[in-house]
C-alpha cells in the first residue's frame, strides 16, 4: 500500500491546477472565490470548457470521451476541480444513466446517446421516485404498455425530479408488467423531454429555489430502441444506478470546499476582537468535523479504488451515503453557527452580511435533502443490516 | 415540588391555544412572508386586548403584573402556530429597557400605548464584532451641550423595519466590551440621521439594519443615569433567550406532532411507516429530547426573575444548551422523516425547522451559552 503522490502525479497536479487557474472565465471565477450559486447556464458552459481539455468524463473509457485516466489522477483532477469551487456539473448524464448506458445498453444506444452527454449537448434528468413510490421504488405505477408498432406508451407521474426543467432527456423507471411481483415488472427507458404528453411542473423547496419538479406523463409514445436492458428487467438497472448514484453523493469535495469556508468564516468573524478561529472550543469543533470528513475521504478513495479493479458499486457504498450526508449537514450547521446573527439572513441584500457567507442560509436549508434523495439513510441502513451485516428481515 | 399550572395559568394557556388555531394560523403567516411589515396591526392590537402584552408588566407601570411563567405559557403557544408578531422583540426587550431605565414620563410616552396595542417598539443592542455580547458597543453618543450626537451601526435589529420607536445602545465612555459607559436613547423611527434597511430572516420573518448616522439626540431621549445601562441589557439577553426556550418548546411540540401524525398516514412498502421501528425509536427519542427541553425552560423561567444574576445565568445557560441540542435534532428528524416532501416550500415543517435554527442564534448561541454556563460560581 502507498498513498503518497510520485513526482509525475504532483506534476500532474500542478497542470491541473495550472489549467483551472486559465480555463476558468471571469464570471464563474467571480461566484467561485465566494461559493456562489452557479445558475444552469453557467454550469453548462463551464461542461463546454472542461469537454474542450478532455475531463468531462474522468471515470468513462476514453473511446467514449473519457479522461483515459488512472484512478490516482482520477482523484486528483476531481479534487482540483472541487477545491477551486468550479461549477459541480450535472451528474444524471455524467453519474448515472452514462455509465448504465456503458454497461447495459446497445452500441446503438452508446453511439446516439454518449457523445451527446459527453458534449454536453444533452442534459438529463433522473424519473425515478412517485407520489407513492419514494423508499418504496419497487411500487411504482407509472405504466409502459406496448402500442402494437414497437413503441410504449407513458402514463403516470413522477415526483421530485431534480431540474427537469432544464433537462432535454429524462431516465424512468416504468411498470411494463402489471401481473409480476413487484421487482420483476419493471423496465428501464430513456425519453426525449420534447416528447407530447411530457410536462415537468418545477416545486419551490425550502431553500427558496425551484430545484426540483413534479413530472407528467400522458400517453407519451416511446420508440422501442429507447428501452435499456431486457423488458421487464429494469430492476437490476436501478440498482446498480443508485450504487453510482451513492458513491457520487459522499460529496466529499463539497464538503471539503465548506470547511474551508468555515475556516474562512471562523477568522473573519470575531467576539470582543478575538477571531473564532483562535478560540479553543470552535478549534476543537472544527478540527472534529475536519478528522471525520478525512475518514470518509478515505472511504470513499477505498471505494474508488476497488471500483477501479472493475467491482461494481456493493453496499458498501451506503456508508459513503449515510456519512456523507451527514457531514455535509454538520458542515453547514458549524458555518451557521459560526456566523452568529448573520446567520438570520435570507435572500441577502449586498452589504449586509460578507459575501462569502450569503450562499450558506439556503445551502444549509437544501443539505437537509441530502439525507433523504438517493435512497434515504434508514434505507442505507436497512441495506447494511441485510446486505452486509447478514441480519434476519 | 409541583410542576402544575394553576387553574389561571391553565386557562391561559388554552385561550392563546385556540386564539392561535382560530386567528393566527401558520397559512396566515406563510402569506405574510410576503407582506412589507410581516405581521397584523390588527392582530397586535387584539394580543393586546387579550392581556398578554400587558402581562409582562407591573401594575405600578399600567400592566397587569404576570410572572415570566405566564409569558412562557403565552409564547411556547404563539410558537407552536408561528406566530411572528413581535412579542418579544418589542415588549420583552424594547419594553424591559423602558421599564427598568425610564421614569413614570417614559412610562407613560411608551409603555402605555405598547400595552394597548397601538405601537410596537425594537431594541437595537447587537454590533457586528460583538456576536452575543450587549457590552461591545463601538455605537458612539458624544455629547455636545444638551444634545448628544449618535454614529455607529447596528445588525439584526428584531422588529427594526417596523417599530414606530428604537432603542438604541451606544456607548457615552468607555471602550468596546466594558460594562461601565453604555447608555439607551429611545429614537422615534423618522429621527434624522437614522437609517432602517428592512431585511428578511431566513425563518420568514422581518428585521433591520440600522445605522446613525449624525443622529442628534435632545438628554431628555437618554434612559437613565448616563453610562449604567448594561445589567439592563444583561438582564434582557437573558429574557430574551428564556423566551426563546418557551417559545421553541412549542416549535418542538408542534413538529413532534405533525411528524408523529405524518408517522400513522403515509404508506410506503404495504405499511404505515409508522409500524417500522428504526422510525418509532427515533419519534421516542425525538419525544425525549422536547420533554428534556420543557424540564430546563420551565427553570429557566422560574430562575429568569431571580435575584442573583449567577442562578440566573446558569439556569438560563442550561436551557437555551439544552434548546440548541434537542430543537435541533427535532427538527431536523422531523424533515427527515418526512422525506422528500419536507424539503419542500408548501410543507409546514421545513418552516418550524426555519425558526428553530433562528431560536437557536437568538441571544447567544449554544457556544455562548455553554461558556458562560462554564463561568459561573456553581460551576
Ligand atoms: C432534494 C431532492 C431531490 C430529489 N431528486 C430526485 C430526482 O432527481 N429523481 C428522483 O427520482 N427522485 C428524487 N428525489 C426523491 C428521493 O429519492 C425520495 O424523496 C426518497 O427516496 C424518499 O422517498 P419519499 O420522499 O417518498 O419518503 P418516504 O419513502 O415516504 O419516507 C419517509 C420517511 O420514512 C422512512 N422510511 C421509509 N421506509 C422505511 C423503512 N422500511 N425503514 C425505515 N425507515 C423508512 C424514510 O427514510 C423517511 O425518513 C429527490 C428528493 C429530494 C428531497
Ligand atoms: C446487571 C443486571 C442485573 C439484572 N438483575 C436482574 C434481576 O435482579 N432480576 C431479573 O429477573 N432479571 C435481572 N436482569 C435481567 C434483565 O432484566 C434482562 O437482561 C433484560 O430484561 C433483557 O433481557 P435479555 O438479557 O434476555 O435480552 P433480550 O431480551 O434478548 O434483548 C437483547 C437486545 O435486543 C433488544 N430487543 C429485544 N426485543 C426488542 C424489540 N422488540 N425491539 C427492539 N429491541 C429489542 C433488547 O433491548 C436488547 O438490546 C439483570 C440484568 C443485568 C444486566
Amino acid at each position: 500500500m502507498d498513498l503518497s503522490f510520485t513526482p509525475e502525479q504532483i506534476a500532474f497536479r500542478d497542470e491541473v491546477r495550472a489549467w483551472i487557474r486559465e480555463a476558468m472565465p471571469p464570471r464563474i471565477r467571480e461566484k467561485a472565490a465566494v461559493d456562489g450559486h452557479f445558475e444552469h447556464d453557467e454550469i453548462m458552459a463551464w461542461h463546454r470548457i472542461l469537454h474542450a481539455k478532455g475531463w468531462v468524463a474522468p471515470h468513462w473509457p476514453a473511446e467514449w470521451g473519457g479522461a483515459g485516466l488512472d484512478v490516482t489522477r482520477r482523484f486528483i483532477l476531481t479534487e482540483e476541480l472541487e477545491l477551486a469551487g468550479a461549477p459541480s456539473l450535472s451528474p444524471f448524464g455524467l453519474m448515472m444513466v452514462g455509465p448504465l448506458i456503458l454497461q447495459f445498453g446497445t452500441d446503438a444506444q452508446r453511439r446516439r446517446f454518449l457523445p451527446k452527454i459527453v458534449a454536453g449537448e444533452e442534459v438529463w434528468c433522473q424519473g425515478y421516485s412517485e407520489p407513492n413510490a419514494g423508499s418504496d421504488l419497487a411500487s411504482l405505477k407509472l405504466s409502459a404498455d406496448p402500442d402494437g408498432k414497437g413503441n410504449y406508451v407513458l402514463n403516470g407521474q413522477k415526483t421530485w425530479t431534480t431540474y427537469a426543467q432544464y433537462a432535454d432527456w429524462i431516465f424512468v423507471l416504468a411498470r411494463t408488467d402489471k401481473t409480476a411481483k413487484k421487482q420483476s415488472g419493471i423496465s428501464f427507458f430513456l425519453v426525449d423531454m420534447k416528447t407530447p404528453g411530457v410536462t415537468a411542473r418545477p416545486t419551490l423547496t425550502t431553500a427558496g429555489t425551484p430545484a426540483f419538479c413534479d413530472t407528467f406523463f400522458e400517453n407519451v409514445v416511446v420508440p422501442g430502441e429507447n428501452l435499456v436492458g431486457p423488458l421487464h428487467g429494469g430492476w437490476t438497472l436501478a440498482k446498480a444506478l443508485l450504487g453510482h448514484e451513492r458513491t457520487y453523493i459522499a460529496a466529499v469535495g463539497m464538503s471539503t470546499r465548506v470547511l474551508r469556508r468555515v475556516k474562512r468564516i471562523a477568522a473573519a468573524t470575531t467576539e470582543r476582537g478575538v477571531p473564532l478561529l483562535e478560540v479553543p472550543a470552535w478549534r476543537s469543533r472544527i478540527a472534529r468535523l475536519e478528522i471525520e470528513l478525512l475518514a470518509l475521504k478515505m472511504t470513499n478513495y477505498r471505494a474508488l479504488a476497488s471500483a477501479e479493479l472493475g467491482h461494481a458499486p456493493g453496499p458498501e457504498s451506503s456508508i459513503l451515503k449515510i456519512r456523507g450526508s451527514e457531514i455535509n449537514q454538520q458542515c453547514y450547521e458549524l458555518a451557521m453557527d459560526l456566523m452568529g446573527h448573520d446567520a438570520l439572513s435570507w435572500h441577502n441584500e449586498p452589504g449586509t452580511i460578507p459575501e462569502h457567507e450569503a450562499s450558506v442560509p439556503p445551502q444549509f436549508q437544501y443539505a437537509r435533502a441530502a439525507s433523504i434523495y438517493g435512497g434515504s439513510n434508514e434505507i442505507q441502513k436497512n441495506v447494511i443490516a441485510k446486505l452486509i451485516l447478514g441480519l434476519p428481515s | 415540588m409541583n410542576f402544575d399550572l394553576t387553574p389561571d395559568q391553565k386557562l391561559l394557556e388554552s385561550t392563546v391555544a385556540s386564539f392561535v388555531k382560530k386567528e393566527a394560523t401558520v397559512s396566515r403567516f406563510r402569506a405574510l412572508r410576503d407582506d412589507p411589515v410581516g405581521w397584523s396591526k390588527s392582530l397586535w392590537k387584539t394580543m393586546a386586548e387579550l392581556g398578554w402584552i400587558g402581562l409582562v408588566f407591573p401594575e405600578s407601570a399600567g400592566g397587569l403584573g404576570g410572572s415570566f411563567v405566564d409569558v412562557a405559557i403565552v409564547l411556547e403557544q404563539l410558537g407552536a402556530g408561528l406566530v411572528p408578531e413581535p412579542f418579544v422583540a418589542s415588549v420583552l426587550c424594547a419594553g424591559t429597557a423602558l421599564l427598568r431605565l425610564g421614569g413614570p414620563e417614559e412610562h407613560e410616552a411608551h409603555l402605555a400605548p405598547l400595552i394597548a396595542g397601538d405601537t410596537s417598539l425594537a431594541l437595537a443592542w447587537a454590533e457586528r464584532g460583538g456576536r452575543y455580547d450587549p457590552t461591545w458597543v463601538e455605537t458612539t453618543a458624544i455629547r455636545n451641550g444638551d444634545e448628544y450626537v449618535l454614529r455607529g451601526e447596528k445588525v439584526f435589529v428584531l422588529n427594526g423595519h417596523a417599530a414606530d420607536t428604537i432603542v438604541v445602545s451606544a456607548r457615552t465612555a468607555g471602550n468596546p466590551g466594558d460594562s461601565d459607559g453604555i447608555s439607551l436613547f429611545v429614537l422615534p423611527r423618522d429621527t434624522a440621521g437614522l437609517r432602517i434597511k428592512t431585511i428578511r430572516t431566513m425563518d420568514g420573518h422581518k428585521a433591520a439594519m440600522v445605522s446613525l448616522d449624525g443622529v442628534v439626540a435632545p438628554a431628555s431621549m437618554r434612559l437613565g443615569a448616563e453610562g449604567a445601562a448594561a445589567p439592563v441589557l444583561d438582564e434582557i439577553m437573558d429574557l430574551g433567550a428564556a423566551a426563546a426556550c418557551a417559545e421553541g418548546l412549542g416549535v418542538m411540540r408542534a413538529a413532534l406532532g405533525m411528524t408523529v401524525d405524518y408517522l400513522k398516514t403515509r404508506e410506503q412498502f404495504g405499511l404505515k411507516i409508522g409500524t417500522f421501528q428504526a422510525l418509532q425509536h427515533r419519534a421516542v427519542d425525538m419525544f425525549v429530547r422536547a420533554e428534556l427541553a420543557k424540564s430546563t425552560s420551565i427553570l429557566a423561567s422560574i430562575k429568569v426573575a431571580d435575584p442573583d444574576p449567577a442562578e440566573r445565568r446558569s439556569a438560563v445557560s442550561a436551557a437555551k444548551v439544552e434548546l440548541a441540542l434537542c430543537g435541533r435534532y427535532v427538527t431536523q428528524q422531523s424533515i427527515q422523516l418526512h422525506g422528500g416532501i419536507g424539503i419542500t416550500d408548501e410543507h409546514d415543517i421545513g418552516l418550524y425547522f426555519k425558526r428553530m435554527h433562528v431560536l437557536n442564534a437568538l441571544f447567544g448561541d449554544e457556544e455562548h451559552h455553554l461558556a458562560r454556563f462554564a463561568a459561573q460560581p456553581s460551576f
